[in-house]
């Protein structure tokens, strides 16, 4: 084999390489899995309810604002429901939202836990989903009906871990 | 080829006269680039703001290739000790780090609007972040040891070390909830973005690597004129 180097050095460096490398890669492989149930940037409400969120803890929510669901009250305070495909957590925030909040989009709410399924968010930040599509395309899709909107929030992740 | 440009004489004096050419590409590729994001249609949800992306991505991208780059490269120079190993990954790491650092702070600038905030420990943004330290270190590292053998050896296990973070940086998306979206090209079923979008994304990737291609070589061959200057000096200063 041409790859195979011919100094003596070079080959035990490239036979260490060659050792250290997968035991490497195994270590940080297994580290990440056993990260995966308790590295969570935010629960999907049906997530939140699989991990008995305990009241008073500080978390972050995921999930689409329920079209209908959204109701401003003139002391600045917005009241909302965030689902995914399987449960509802009703929100209340008070402050400013960002451009992107309205009825059916991605939002991430980070608060403090007052209810079963009642979040106390301090900060609501919207996400987008990977589509990127002309506005003049959109306003088209939609005048022919085949307009599907979605926000981002359509893969399944994994159901996290429980509170201990 | 390889062994042909081995020799730092020989790849210097094929690659100088190519220089001023991938200059010029560049520059009207960032042009041609530069006039189809102000050209490209408004996103139905982002509006304007979603010209950042154009700059965003392929930085972004970049900071990946580029490390990507420099492992092989500190590959060879650690097992086989090539002779231009060591120098290439130096000459790498800063314009990898430029580029990491502008898809950060291009992220944090699309974030403030979009997002609502510039940042949050996700997945994608950390990964990004550490990928960021990665060059840092490296960079660090290479400056802080005298002895370049022993400097090319140490930092190149470094280099070989952070490749593992590139697939984190790539999957976080999909391992785990994050602010950040998914992945719009390379997905099951075509990209993402509508064609009249997805052509000024490219052109602008186009730039950045002639851009890359320009700057790497003009760092290469400084770095092999700063090493040849060094080991002079030393002959010198014994006699």
């Amino acid at each position: 084999m041409s790859f195979w180097p011919k100094s003596v050095k070079a080959r035990r460096r490239l036979t260490i390489f060659l050792i250290a490398a997968p035991v490497f890669i195994a270590a940080v492989a297994l580290s990440l899995y056993a990260l995966k149930g308790t590295v969570v940037y935010f629960y999907t409400p049906a997530q939140w309810i699989e991990a008995k969120v305990p009241v008073g803890k500080t978390v972050r929510l995921g999930g689409l604002v329920k079209p209908g669901s959204v109701v401003k009250t003139p002391d600045g305070v917005t009241r909302f429901t965030v689902q995914d495909k399987l449960k509802e957590i009703s929100v209340v925030y008070k402050g400013e939202l960002p451009d992107l909040f309205r009825e059916g989009q991605g939002v991430v709410c980070e608060g403090e836990v007052t209810g079963v399924t009642a979040l106390k968010a301090v900060q609501v930040l919207a996400k987008h989903d990977e589509k990127y599509i002309p506005k003049n395309v959109q306003k088209e899709l939609e005048k022919q009906g085949e307009w599907r909107p979605g926000a981002g929030m359509d893969k399944p992740k994994p159901v996290q871990r429980p509170f201990q | 080829m390889i062994n042909f440009l081995a020799n730092p004489e020989r790849f210097t004096r094929v690659t100088r006269p190519l220089r001023p050419w991938l200059a010029g590409v560049t520059a009207l590729l960032f042009v041609w680039g530069l006039y189809l994001c102000f050209a490209s249609p408004e996103d139905y949800q982002q509006g304007d703001t979603v010209r950042i992306m154009y700059v965003h991505v392929p930085a972004a991208w970049m900071g990946l290739t580029v490390y990507a780059a420099m492992g092989i490269a500190s590959f060879f120079g650690l097992i086989f000790r090539h002779a231009l190993a060591d120098v290439a990954a130096k000459a790498m790491a800063p314009i990898g780090a430029v580029f990491t650092g502008l898809a950060l702070l291009t992220g944090a600038l699309w974030g403030m609007p979009m997002w609502g905030t510039p940042w949050q420990w996700d997945g994608r943004m950390t990964s990004e972040l550490i990928l960021f330290l990665f060059y840092i270190g490296y960079i660090a590292l290479h400056a802080s040891i005298e002895d370049e053998v022993r400097a090319a050896k140490s930092t190149a296990i470094l280099a070989l070390v952070g490749l593992v973070n590139l697939p984190i940086v790539h999957f976080s998306v999909q391992w785990w909830n994050s602010l950040h979206q998914g992945d719009s090209i390379f997905v099951k079923g075509g990209p993402t973005v509508a064609p009249d979008m997805l052509w000024p994304l490219f052109v602008m990737v186009a730039a950045y690597h002639a851009l890359f291609a320009w700057l790497f070589l003009v760092r290469l061959d400084s770095e092999i004129l700063a090493r040849k200057y060094r080991a002079l000096r030393a002959r010198l200063s014994f006699n």
